[in-house]
């Protein structure tokens, strides 16, 4: 099993790495921008784990006397109309956009890792109706499918993940079909077959692991668009349905009759979901300048 | 030439019929017809009644007479019927065409003049701080919902002007309707505009690392004739494709923003008929936006053999 070899990576750099606090004090150097992006999705993550030891207030009980309290020292961020403390729902909603961000991203790259490296490796007819699948199902805008699937397969934090995963099978299997296009000509491959390796072994044992380079760069680049696509969703009323605290949805609910009345209702949920996406571009962006040597800038 | 004409043609149609079978199946892999959801909602059923929707939608066909009559009647210009307003389809979507035409190169227009000069710029003063700025700035419209910058729009004309521009319909004048709809215009470019930079700037940096650039630079070119004159031209081409794509991609964006600025377009319309689970007209609407984006590839790669004088397509 190959693995990205960071220290050769930062060699190629230009650092003399001793230790992995040097090698993290020169990835800041090299990369601020996306160690920034690294800070911002470590802190949604640690917010998300520890959701429930930081936020004052349960994120789905309501107080009457709460309702639209504007933000002072007890709700921080505000209280919405039924008087449910905005800090706490952003906070618990960080766990709503991460699991439906990362479930969708995974569950699409499980899928077009397996659609890639079949059409990739087989070739032939097979390579040539999996493309053109693929190139259809890509020429629709992605939340335009993801409405469409979502919409109809119900409202539920599970159907949300699998709306969004299935626009973004075409992307991985793209990836990943050319690269094991490549691949499969390298000397390894066929010193495997000579000495005798199933096909399905190279791919999975030899093809698949010197993929993941571009794979990763991808997801997290996907990453981004996954969370955008579940706000999106929520907010017109067919991803996460109550009452899970969804950051789309919070502002769904506050939207256009709060802007004049409630002003933090629609910003710091706002905030919540640009501020996660920013994060996860910038550190997608920091990868794919690491990992992908030939879209270097 | 006419040749490669033909060829993609017959692509265009390839990729429309693959399009119409893959929108039909995922419309019906989800349990449950249409007649069910629109008895679910009336809470009883009457066996009768059921069976009699069923036949009129040709539900009770074998699916590929199904496929067929849609495809047919989708030919002849037969939407079929909208089950919540009671009126053809045809009928309730044409209106809403032309407003979202309008939004969407409003939208388009917004990005190209904001993305390609801020692109160049980036490119040209790579890693000053302005470049920074301007990746940071390009990097956030990518980050930034469009409804929410709807909304925080919307925020900022109640908070310094006192009023929410409201699209009324039909509209008093043509300029007052560009007027009211440059705003959510804006909303949408945004993102538009931060894609076309990102694309220009990485386009502009590799036409400028070039042998030509550089033996433009030697023999006494003016910055200013190697940027614009030499570099540009070259960088711009793949900065179309963005463009071309955009145009039809946009649709996400509005999707959104006509529902937060409540206008009557073909977005809305396809959200609204979503959530009622009105299928047939979301499987048209999905259609449309698929013929749509067709339409948009074949038209940049005719621009791009205009474009490109390299690009010959003999075979």
């Amino acid at each position: 099993m190959t693995t990205i070899d960071h220290d050769a990576a930062l060699l190629r750099a230009g650092a003399h790495v001793r230790g992995p606090w040097s090698a993290a004090a020169h990835l800041l150097r090299r990369y601020p921008l996306g160690a920034a992006g690294a800070v911002i999705v470590a802190v949604f993550i640690l917010a998300a784990l520890f959701a429930d030891f930081v936020s004052p207030f349960d994120p789905i009980a309501t107080n009457a006397r709460a309702s639209l309290a504007p933000p002072d020292t007890t709700y921080w961020m505000g209280a919405d109309f039924m008087g449910r403390d905005v800090y706490s729902r952003i906070v618990h909603g960080a766990r709503i956009s991460l699991a439906v961000g990362a479930g969708s991203t995974a569950l699409g790259c499980i899928l077009g890792v397996i659609i890639g490296l079949m059409s990739g490796y087989l070739g032939g007819w097979v390579d040539l109706v999996v493309q053109r699948v693929m190139d259809i199902m890509q020429s629709l805008p992605l939340l335009v499918m993801a409405l469409v699937m979502a919409a109809a397969l119900g409202p539920s934090l599970e159907n949300t993940i699998v709306a969004i995963a299935i626009p973004l099978i075409p992307h991985f299997a793209r990836v990943i079909r050319s690269s094991t296009l490549s691949l499969r000509e390298q000397p390894f491959v066929e010193a495997a077959r000579a000495t005798g390796m199933s096909e399905l072994r190279i791919a999975v044992r030899h093809v698949l692991p010197n993929t993941l380079a571009p794979m990763i760069v991808l997801a997290t680049a996907q990453l981004g668009s996954a969370i955008l696509t579940e706000a999106s969703l929520s907010f017109l009323g067919v991803g996460v349905p109550e009452p899970h605290p969804s950051w789309g949805r919070m502002l769904s609910e506050s939207a256009a009759e709060y802007v004049r009345t409630a002003p933090w209702l629609v910003i710091f949920p706002g905030i919540a979901i640009s501020l996660a996406v920013f994060g996860t571009n910038l550190l997608g962006d920091a990868m794919r300048d690491m990992l992908d040597p030939r879209e270097r800038t | 030439m006419a040749a490669y004409l033909v060829h993609r043609t017959f692509l265009m149609i390839l990729t429309l019929f693959g399009m119409s079978v893959l929108i039909f199946v995922l419309l019906r892999v989800v349990p449950g017809n249409i007649s069910d959801i629109l008895f679910d909602s009336a809470g009883f059923v009457n066996p009768a009644e059921k069976a009699r929707i069923e036949q009129e939608l040709g539900l009770d066909q074998p699916i590929i007479t199904q496929y067929w009559r849609w495809i047919s009647d989708l030919a002849q210009g037969n939407l079929g019927y909208a089950y919540v307003t009671e009126r053809p389809a045809a009928e309730e979507i044409a209106p809403r065409i032309p407003v979202t035409v309008k939004l969407a190169v409003l939208a388009l227009i917004f990005s190209v003049i904001f993305g390609v000069p801020l692109g160049v710029i980036s490119a040209v003063r790579q890693n000053t701080p302005l470049d920074y700025f301007l990746r940071v700035l390009s990097l956030s419209g990518l980050s930034l919902p469009s409804f929410w910058l709807a909304l925080l729009i919307l925020m900022a004309f109640v908070h310094y002007l006192g009023f929410i521009p409201i699209y009324t319909d039909p509209p008093d004048s043509f300029w007052k309707e560009i007027g009211l709809l440059s705003v959510p215009a804006a909303a949408v470019g945004f993102r538009s505009s931060a894609l076309i930079m990102r694309l220009t700037r990485s386009s502009m940096l590799e036409v400028l690392r070039q042998d030509y650039i550089r033996t433009a630079r030697s023999k006494g070119a003016s910055p200013g004739t190697v940027n614009y004159d030499h570099a540009l031209r070259n960088a711009v081409l793949p900065v179309v494709t963005i463009i071309g794509i955009e145009a039809a991609f946009l649709i996400g964006g509005l999707i959104v923003t006509e529902t937060v600025f409540n206008i009557p377009g073909v977005a809305r319309f396809l959200v609204e008929a979503a959530i009622w689970r009105d299928y047939p007209i979301v499987q048209n609407l999905v259609m449309f936006i698929a013929i749509v984006v067709v339409f948009a590839n074949f038209a940049v790669d005719m621009a791009y053999m205009l474009l490109d004088p390299r690009i010959k397509y003999a075979d």
